[in-house]
């Protein structure tokens, strides 16, 4: 070596962090250093990835550059740290040991889907995992849901219990092999393996498991599968008795089930497939999407009743790929479990509750850990929007720019619970827990909360929840010791998750609309304009109120909903309604409970002035699933109309008069006009009217960033029109593209909140 | 305050204020009333009770009724043999003398077929507007049998869990009759004594563990006082409450649900599995418990916490309500 080059050599230490464990970071550096005549080494802590390079100064710069630009697909590179040292003269690059620590502050990826080399292996008979339904590397496979603790490794998985053959361990040994510290890797000679169990007479079926449920589900069977996240329901998606069969034996009338479709031109042949949405359906994250389906679908009807969109996803896992691979068509995959409780996960657990729906059951002996939902999604405005942020994106971190100076603990909303666990920058959101009421899911919801607490190492010194004094989630934050506890009003919390899914602090005009939350003054909001930054807000306007006659009976039955606003907009002079008709048996005395407010709160909530309208028009008397009376309105607009109905929006206080609405639907009704464009003029309507109040905030404030979240955002059309509206009008328009607009967000705006607030501190 | 609707709230206000204050060892609100030892090895119990019902009179009884049976059952869940009580009257000015006598007559009336005298009283007449009407109070004593033990304590897994007949039957009864619904109902307060049909189970259970009357609260109410003294699970089946067509039309069209409607004249009861058949017989032969049913099981777990098993088969969680029932649907 000559003095020239000894000068030019210089010698790095760097540290990076994000998810760089299990994703093949290290091979990768290797590579990368071997590549630039680098001589050095790599680690992993716990703290994500050290190592010193030492070389050519242009080839360290190289080198740093391509930490983030070559990074393994599963990788996600949040940070990268290098400070020069002096150099020592090494002669190659190496991979140490890893080095264990006090402080944890590693993450653990989302469960991915089958990358391209595995599905190539897969259906290659000349691969010693051809066909072998467990197929994974360090690009893809199971993580959240099977990883017990941490480290990430293999004993802290349930792969724990499959010790590797020595061929695999060769693979998970050498830094140069794609399964170089693959925790997951294994092969039909160590790992995991599938029955097919018939639920009649609980024996195994003999013969290729995957071939039989496939045989099974031609003749028109409902079989349980095991996924990744929980079990499954699988059903012929082109036989209506056997989809009908399902429905009945689930006890789910209408809610939309799922379908995975074996490829692309198969989801084409049945919805209308944008470039987003694309994407969306083939991404490592592989959740449902929610597409426009074409007139001439080849699906049974009971797989999405009166609905124009059909879920659809594209097979994530080596098993889903092999089954739709044999089926050739697409099936029905819907969550296994009755009703409204959450999926089964367990194998006993799947044997008694779903042995009453299913016919057999395709069980494998690897164990989840974490019960896990499908995710769902939708494209609005080229954007995606979560609906149902689940499996494939938890546990990833949302990111934030600002610093929770204590970490924090946000407990969610009641139904669609998801809570949060903070950090640093960093939300962990978690999985999509359920409906809490049901014990079940309320004790996934505090299994759950300890499971994050030690994944990711965060011993919560502040907990926010929502004000419902009945929310279990409440309770459950007002029992906790040792924790400053922060009460976050539920439209509040709407409005700071939009603008946390934004990395913003606001102040913005915030409209908030939903089913209903409890709001400061002991009344049940959902209608709400608030002047809104993260630390606090103004209510400065919402939707005129109304009464719930019989309370959660009038969330169930918009019919009542409808009196009450017949009741609201004509007093004493109810025109004679079609919708009166229909409930003649107690529609006077839903009306005598309406006026005397007994049993009958008082709400400004959006969801329910839909509700009534769907009521009044005949789309909807009573919801078999939450929201659903809202949803089939929205359904049924007619894109063409452009008509509007007029909305008297008084200044102050700022009030938005839905009865106005509710008087020109019905006097359309009357007139005879088609209902879609009553459905459309409905929501043109609305649009205007929140654009007025809007306007008479932004007077008197001078913002012009409005914020739309809760889950009535859910609505594309009123979502799409309002959009246009506010940024004709010059408004920037912040949604969400992280959590869902609906409850499912609720927990990361409690905790920027509670956040917000400790920073003032 | 804002107290009144029973439940955790009231729960609260009791412990903080008056446990607080009235500090000693015989003190027991949060039960029935206080258990006094004698030298014979009976017990005397004493409970007492105020009544604030409006309207003061409803179908199937009147603030009467409620002021003995109230106290008498409370005597019952602690399963002595009430004997005497006395009665307190507020009265506002300008009460109607006539309606005073017959609230006093359905007192006398009440008395005499639950078997107790009422042996002492008193009258306080105060000015318009200072009371609603009529408040009474009553308080009561009577003897519990030498070696009678009835204790959360004794609340053992795979108990079972009984209810003296169909729930909500007062509750909307006296909701109904305020009269600003305009709803037509044929509902009866249940109202009524049931220190007899206690002894009657106790005959035919000795093993009996607990017993509860579900007034303010309802079912609901009282199986969280059990699951959160025990510290074990109650987990009822929904299938299995008894609830009257017509009240469960009632609490329909209101959006109630029954299981936190006040009863005056039904009773929980824990019996230990092998005596449940007899008590479910004893019980329906007496005519105040015709109706009884096995309602639930007491369980290792949901430790502390009620559930009801929901007729798809999956597990509703029932909590103690914290103040008026509101929607919790977002
Ligand atoms: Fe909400
Ligand atoms: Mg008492
Ligand atoms: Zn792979
Ligand atoms: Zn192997």
């Amino acid at each position: 070596m000559t003095p020239e080059d000894f000068r030019e050599l210089t010698r790095t230490r760097i540290r990076v962090e994000g998810i760089v464990q299990g994703v093949g970071f290290r091979p990768f550096v290797h590579s990368l250093a071997t590549e630039l005549g680098l001589t050095g080494f790599v680690g992993n802590d716990a703290y994500g990835v050290f190592a010193e390079v030492e070389g050519k100064r242009n080839a360290v710069r190289a080198f740093l550059d391509g930490l983030r630009t070559r990074a393994p697909a599963l990788a996600v590179v949040e940070t990268v740290t290098a400070e020069e040292i002096t150099p020592v003269g090494s002669r190659d690059f190496t991979i140490v040991a890893s080095q264990a620590a006090a402080v944890r502050d590693t993450l653990i990826s989302a469960d991915t889907a089958t990358c391209a080399d595995c599905l190539a292996e897969l259906f290659d008979p000349a691969d010693r995992r051809y066909r072998y339904p467990f197929i994974n590397c360090t690009n893809c496979g199971p993580r959240f849901t099977i990883v017990t603790g941490i480290p990430y490794d293999r004993s802290a998985t349930t792969m724990a219990a499959f010790p590797m053959c020595a061929q695999c361990a060769e693979e998970y040994r050498n830094p140069a092999d794609r399964r170089f510290h693959a925790q997951p890797v294994c092969c039909p000679d160590c790992g995991p393996s599938l029955t097919l169990v018939r639920t009649s007479n609980g024996r195994w079926v003999e013969g290729d498991p995957v071939r039989r449920t496939v045989r099974l589900l031609a003749e028109g069977r409902i079989v349980a599968v095991k996924g990744l996240g929980g079990y499954h329901l699988a059903v012929d998606a082109a036989s209506e008795a056997a989809v009908a069969a399902l429905r009945a034996r689930k006890h789910r009338e209408d809610k939309p089930f799922a379908l995975m479709c074996p490829d692309l031109d198969t989801v084409r042949a049945l919805c209308e497939l944008g470039p987003i949405e694309e994407a969306t359906l083939t991404s490592r994250r592989r959740p449902i999407v929610l597409l426009a389906r074409r007139p001439d679908a080849q699906v049974a009807p009971s797989v999405a009743p009166g609905n124009r969109f059909l879920g659809v996803m594209l097979p994530y896992t080596p098993l889903h790929h092999l089954l739709a691979h044999e089926f050739g068509r697409p099936f029905v995959l819907t969550s296994g479990n009755v009703s409204d409780e959450p999926i089964a996960y367990t194998d006993d657990d799947a044997r008694a509750r779903l042995a009453g729906i299913a016919d057999a059951f395709l069980m494998s002996n690897r164990d989840i850990h974490m019960r896990t939902d499908d995710s769902v999604v939708r494209v609005v405005r080229g954007r995606e929007v979560p609906i149902r942020r689940s499996r494939g994106y938890v546990p990833e971190p949302i990111s934030l720019p600002w610093e929770f100076p204590r970490p924090v603990l946000a407990c969610g909303a009641e139904l669609k619970n998801v809570f949060c666990l903070a950090k640093g920058r960093r939300v962990f959101v978690s999985h999509h827990i359920g409906d809490l009421e049901n014990y079940e899911t309320l004790r996934s919801f505090t299994s759950g909360i300890e499971h994050f607490r030690r994944l990711f190492d965060v011993h919560p010194r502040v907990v926010a929840h929502d004000l419902h004094p009945e929310y279990l989630s409440t309770k459950y934050a007002l029992e906790l010791d040792g924790v400053d506890l922060v009460g976050v009003q539920h439209h509040h919390a709407h409005i700071a998750s939009c603008l946390a899914d934004n990395r913003e602090a606001g102040p913005v005009i915030g409209v908030a609309f939903d089913g209903l939350g409890y709001g400061t003054d002991g009344t049940l909001w959902g209608g709400e304009i608030l002047v809104t930054e993260l630390t606090g807000f103004r209510r400065v306007g919402h939707l005129a109120p109304v009464r719930m006659p019989g309370g959660a009976a009038a969330i169930r039955e918009p019919w009542r909903m409808a009196a009450a606003y017949a009741l609201a907009a004509y007093g004493e002079e109810i025109p004679d309604l079609a919708v009166a008709r229909r409930h003649l048996d107690q529609w006077d005395s839903v009306l005598t409970i309406a006026a005397s407010g007994v049993s009958a709160p008082v709400t400004t909530s959006a969801g329910r002035l839909f509700d009534a309208v769907a009521a009044l028009v005949g789309i909807r008397d009573a919801v078999n699933y939450e929201g659903q009376a809202a949803v089939e309105l929205e359904q049924r607009v007619d894109p063409g109309e452009r008509g509007a109905y007029p909305c008297w929006v008084e200044p102050d206080p700022l009030l938005i008069h839905g009865i106005d609405l509710v008087r020109a639907a019905l006097d359309d009704l009357d007139s005879g006009v088609d209902v879609g464009r009553i459905a459309a003029r409905f929501h043109n309507g609305l649009a205007q009217a929140v654009v007025a109040a809007v306007e008479v905030v932004r007077q008197a404030t001078a913002l012009d960033t409005v914020a739309l979240s809760g889950g009535v955002f859910q609505n594309v059309v009123l979502l799409d029109r309002l959009v246009d509206l506010l940024e004709a009008r010059g408004f920037r328009v912040l949604t969400h593209s992280r959590v869902p607009p609906n409850d499912g967000g609720i927990s990361l705006g409690q905790a920027a909140v509670a956040g917000a607030l400790d920073r003032t501190q | 305050l804002a107290h009144g609707a029973g439940g955790k709230a009231s729960a609260a206000l009791v412990s903080s204020v008056f446990v607080e204050a009235f500090h000693n060892p015989e003190l027991e609100v949060l039960g029935d009333g206080a258990v006094l030892p004698l030298p014979s090895g009976e017990s005397l119990a004493f409970s007492t009770d105020s009544f604030v019902v409006k309207p003061l009179r409803f179908p199937g009884g009147s603030i009467g009724h409620l002021a003995v049976h109230g106290t008498v059952n409370d005597l019952s869940m602690m399963g002595a043999q009430p004997s005497w009580i006395s009665a307190a009257f507020v009265i506002e000015e300008g009460f109607p003398v006539d309606e005073l006598r017959r609230i006093a007559a359905d007192m006398a009336e009440a008395a005499e077929a639950a078997g107790v005298r009422v042996v002492t009283g008193d009258t306080k007449v105060v000015s318009t507007g200072a009371a609603d009407g009529l408040f009474i109070t009553t308080a009561g004593v009577g003897l519990i049998p030498a070696g009678r033990r009835l204790s959360a304590e004794l609340v053992r897994p795979g108990d079972q869990v009984l209810l003296s007949g169909t729930i909500g039957d007062h509750g909307m009864a006296v909701m109904l009759a305020r009269g600003d619904l305009a709803i037509e109902a044929d509902i009866r307060s249940d109202t009524a004594a049931v220190n007899g049909l206690v002894e009657t189970l106790l005959a035919a259970a000795p093993s009996t563990r607990w017993l509860r009357d579900p007034t303010r609260g309802g079912v609901g109410t009282v199986c969280n006082e059990l699951a959160q003294d025990t510290q074990l699970g109650v987990v009822l089946d929904e299938r299995r409450l008894p609830v009257l067509p017509e009240v469960q039309a009632a609490c329909d069209l209101l959006g109630i649900d029954p299981i936190y409607v006040a009863n005056e004249g039904k009773f929980v009861a824990v019996v230990a599995p092998e005596e449940t058949e007899a008590a479910l017989a004893a019980l329906r032969e007496h005519p105040l418990g015709r109706a009884a049913a096995v309602i639930g099981e007491i369980t290792e777990q949901p430790a502390g916490t009620v559930a009801l098993r929901t007729g798809l088969g999956g597990s509703r969680i029932v909590d103690m309500l914290v103040g008026d029932p509101l929607p919790r649907i977002c």
